[in-house]
C-alpha cells in the first residue's frame, strides 16, 4: 500500500476557531482509495472539524490537504462536494426538500443531467435504498433511521470517491447497521475511500480495519483497530471503554481460564468457551 | 395504582395512514424501578414517550383513539404543565431543550412557573445539582458545556421538578463510550436513591442490561412483550427482534445452540461470569 500514492494527504494542518479555540493540532495523515477507516475520540476530540476539513466546509488555518495530490485549499465546496460526500450525524439537518423524491434529484442537480437521466437515476438510488414506499413523504416525516438512510442515498447518488460517515449507526437497530455493513462492503469492492467518525467499540472492532484515535485535537494512535482499541492507556485518553468481548476474556482470565489474554474478537471468546466446555463436561452433562 | 396506563391506545401522525402506536395497552408501576424500553427503529418508542406527558395528543396533531392515564389522571384532561410535575421527559438532543442563560436558570425555570418561593428554589437546584454533580457549572451558559455537561444539565432541570417517573429517550446516543456509562451510572443511583421510576429508550443494550429490572420490547407500533428483564431477554420476542444485542448475549445464545449451555442469558459481565463458576 505504502507505494501507492494517498487518495488523501493530510500534511501539519492545524485549525483554529475564530475565538482562538484549538481544534486541529499538527495533524498529518494519509489515506488510500479502497481504505475503510474509523476515527474515534471524546466528544471535543476533533474529529468533526477533521472531517470538515475534507469538503472546504473548514480550511485549516495552518497546513495542506490533496486530494488525489491536488490541494484542496482552494478548491471551492460545490467542486469538492462531487468527490468528498459527508453524511453528517444528525441526518435531518441535510434534508429539506418536500419529498424524499425531490430530496435525491436536488442532490442530482449539479450533473447538468437530463430529465430522464435524473429520474431514471433517482429510481435506481430509492430503490437499492428501500425508500420507494416513502417517495411521496415528506423527509420530515420519517423515522429516524429513515431519515438517516435518505440522507445516505442523497450523498450516495453524486458517486463521490470518497465517502464520510459521522456517527452512522446512531440510532439503528440490529437489520440497519448490517445494511449499512454490506452497502459500505459494496462501495469498498468499488475503490471508494470510506471514513466513519463513531463511538460504537463494537462496530469498529469487529468491521473497520484501520483506526485513529484523537484527542484534545491530535492524534494519539493510528493502527489496526483491534490492536488500538485494546490498548487500556489509549482508550482511557479516548474516553472509550474496551469492546465487551475483551472485557470478557480479562473476566475470564481472573476467574482462572487458561490462555484467555490472547481473546480478543467475540469469535474467538465463543470459540475457546465452546472447546473448554465440550473438554471439561462433555455434551453429555451439559449444564 | 399504575403510574402510566395505556388502554387500548391507536395513534397516527398527521398526513400518514399506518399507526405510529396500534393497540397500546401497557402499565407501569413504581415496582418497575429501572425500565428498558427496546424496539428495532420506527417501532413506536418515541411517539410512546410523546404520550406519556400528555405532548401526543395536545401538542402533535393526529388522529387517537384511546386513553392514556399518569397517575389516574387521563392525559387529555388536564395541562402537559401539571402533567410535568408527574413525568419528566428527557430527549435524545439535551441542547434542544436548554434554553436558559445560564445553568442555574435553566435548573429554576420549571420551578418558577410553577410559582415556587425563591428560597426552596435555591434549596432545590443545590440538591439537584450535587446528585447531578454539576454544581460547578451553575454560572455557565448551556451552549458552553459538553454533550455530557448538557445531558446531566438536561436531567437535573427535570429532577428539580421532583416527578414520580423519570424518562430518557436515548440519553446516550451523543455521548462517547465513558460519559454514556457515567450517566447510565448516575440514573441508577437516583432511581435508587429518590426511589422513583426511570423509563429508558435506548438501542446500547451492552451498556443498559446490566442496570434494567424490567423490559418493554416494541414491534411495529405494537408492545410485544413487558416483562422482568431475565425474562424478557431469555425469550423468544428479544431473540428475533432486530435490536443490537449485547456480545455477552450473542456467546451465551452460540453455546446454547450448540448445547453447551442450558442456564439463562446472563445480562452482564459479573453475570456471566457467575454463570461460569461452575467450571472453575
Amino acid at each position: 500500500m505504502s507505494a501507492e500514492l494517498p487518495l488523501i494527504m493530510i500534511k501539519d494542518v492545524n485549525y483554529s476557531y475564530p475565538n482562538g479555540t484549538i481544534a486541529l493540532k499538527d495533524i498529518n495523515l494519509n489515506l488510500y482509495r479502497g481504505e475503510l477507516i474509523g476515527i474515534m475520540g471524546k466528544n471535543g476530540a476533533g474529529k468533526t472539524t477533521l472531517i470538515r476539513t475534507l469538503n472546504g466546509l473548514i480550511r485549516p488555518t495552518q497546513g495542506e490537504i490533496y486530494v488525489n495530490n491536488k490541494n484542496i485549499n482552494t478548491a471551492t465546496i460545490a467542486t469538492l462536494s462531487k468527490k468528498v460526500g459527508i453524511i453528517f450525524q444528525n441526518a435531518s439537518h441535510q434534508l429539506f426538500a418536500n419529498t424524499v423524491e425531490d430530496e435525491i434529484k436536488f442532490s442530482l442537480k449539479s450533473f447538468n443531467l437530463s430529465k430522464e437521466e435524473s429520474q431514471m437515476r433517482t429510481n435506481q438510488i430509492l430503490h437499492q435504498f428501500n425508500l420507494e414506499k416513502y417517495r411521496e413523504r415528506s423527509p420530515l416525516n420519517l423515522s429516524g433511521g429513515e431519515s438517516k438512510k435518505l440522507a445516505i442515498a442523497s450523498i450516495f447518488c453524486r458517486d463521490p470517491d470518497i465517502l464520510i460517515f459521522d456517527e452512522p449507526t446512531l440510532g439503528q437497530d440490529a437489520r440497519e447497521i448490517e445494511f449499512f455493513i454490506r452497502l459500505i462492503e459494496k462501495e469498498r469492492e468499488n475503490d471508494k475511500t470510506i471514513i466513519i467518525i463513531t463511538h460504537n467499540i463494537e462496530f469498529a472492532f469487529e468491521f473497520i480495519p484501520r483506526t485513529i484515535l484523537m484527542a484534545d485535537g491530535k492524534i494519539i494512535a493510528d493502527g489496526p483497530t483491534q490492536k488500538v482499541l485494546n490498548c487500556e492507556e489509549l482508550i482511557e485518553k479516548s474516553s472509550l471503554i474496551l469492546p465487551q468481548s475483551r472485557q470478557f476474556s480479562l473476566a475470564l482470565q481472573a476467574l482462572g481460564f487458561q490462555n484467555t489474554d490472547t481473546l480478543f474478537s467475540k469469535a474467538e471468546v465463543t470459540k475457546y468457551l465452546m472447546q473448554f466446555i465440550k473438554n471439561s463436561s462433555g455434551s453429555a452433562q451439559k449444564r | 395504582m399504575d403510574l402510566i396506563r395505556f388502554e387500548k391506545f391507536f395513534y397516527r401522525y398527521k398526513g400518514n395512514e399506518e399507526y405510529a402506536l396500534n393497540d397500546i395497552n401497557l402499565r407501569i408501576e413504581k415496582d418497575d424501578n429501572f425500565v428498558l424500553l427496546c424496539g428495532e427503529t420506527g417501532s413506536g418508542k418515541t411517539t410512546l414517550i410523546r404520550c406519556m406527558n400528555g405532548l401526543i395528543p395536545q401538542f402533535y396533531s393526529g388522529f387517537y383513539k384511546g386513553k392514556v392515564f399518569i397517575n389516574e389522571v387521563n392525559t387529555v384532561e388536564t395541562s402537559i404543565a401539571n402533567l410535568s410535575t408527574e413525568v419528566g421527559i428527557v430527549f435524545q438532543n439535551p441542547e434542544n431543550q436548554l434554553i436558559a442563560m445560564n445553568v442555574e436558570h435553566e435548573i429554576a425555570f420549571g420551578l418558577e412557573n410553577l410559582g415556587v418561593p425563591p428560597k426552596k428554589i435555591a434549596q432545590k437546584i443545590e440538591e439537584s445539582a450535587s446528585l447531578t454533580e454539576i454544581e460547578h457549572l451553575l454560572d455557565k451558559a448551556p451552549f458552553e458545556l459538553s454533550g455530557g455537561e448538557q445531558q446531566r444539565v438536561a436531567i437535573a432541570s427535570i429532577l428539580v421538578l421532583e416527578p414520580k417517573i423519570l424518562i430518557l429517550d436515548e440519553p446516550t446516543a451523543l455521548l462517547d463510550p465513558q460519559m454514556a456509562r457515567k450517566i447510565i451510572t448516575l440514573l441508577k443511583e437516583i432511581q435508587l436513591e429518590r426511589k422513583i421510576t426511570i423509563l429508558i429508550s435506548e438501542h446500547r443494550l451492552d451498556l443498559l442490561l446490566p442496570f434494567a429490572d424490567h423490559m418493554i420490547l416494541m414491534k411495529n407500533g405494537k408492545v410485544l412483550e413487558q416483562n422482568s428483564l431475565e425474562k424478557a431477554i431469555n425469550g423468544e420476542n428479544f431473540q428475533k427482534l432486530n435490536l443490537n444485542k449485547p456480545v455477552i448475549y450473542s456467546i451465551f445464545m452460540k453455546l446454547r445452540e450448540e448445547n453447551l449451555f442450558e442456564g439463562r442469558i446472563p445480562s452482564s459481565i459479573p453475570d456471566a461470569i457467575n454463570s461460569l463458576k461452575r467450571y472453575k
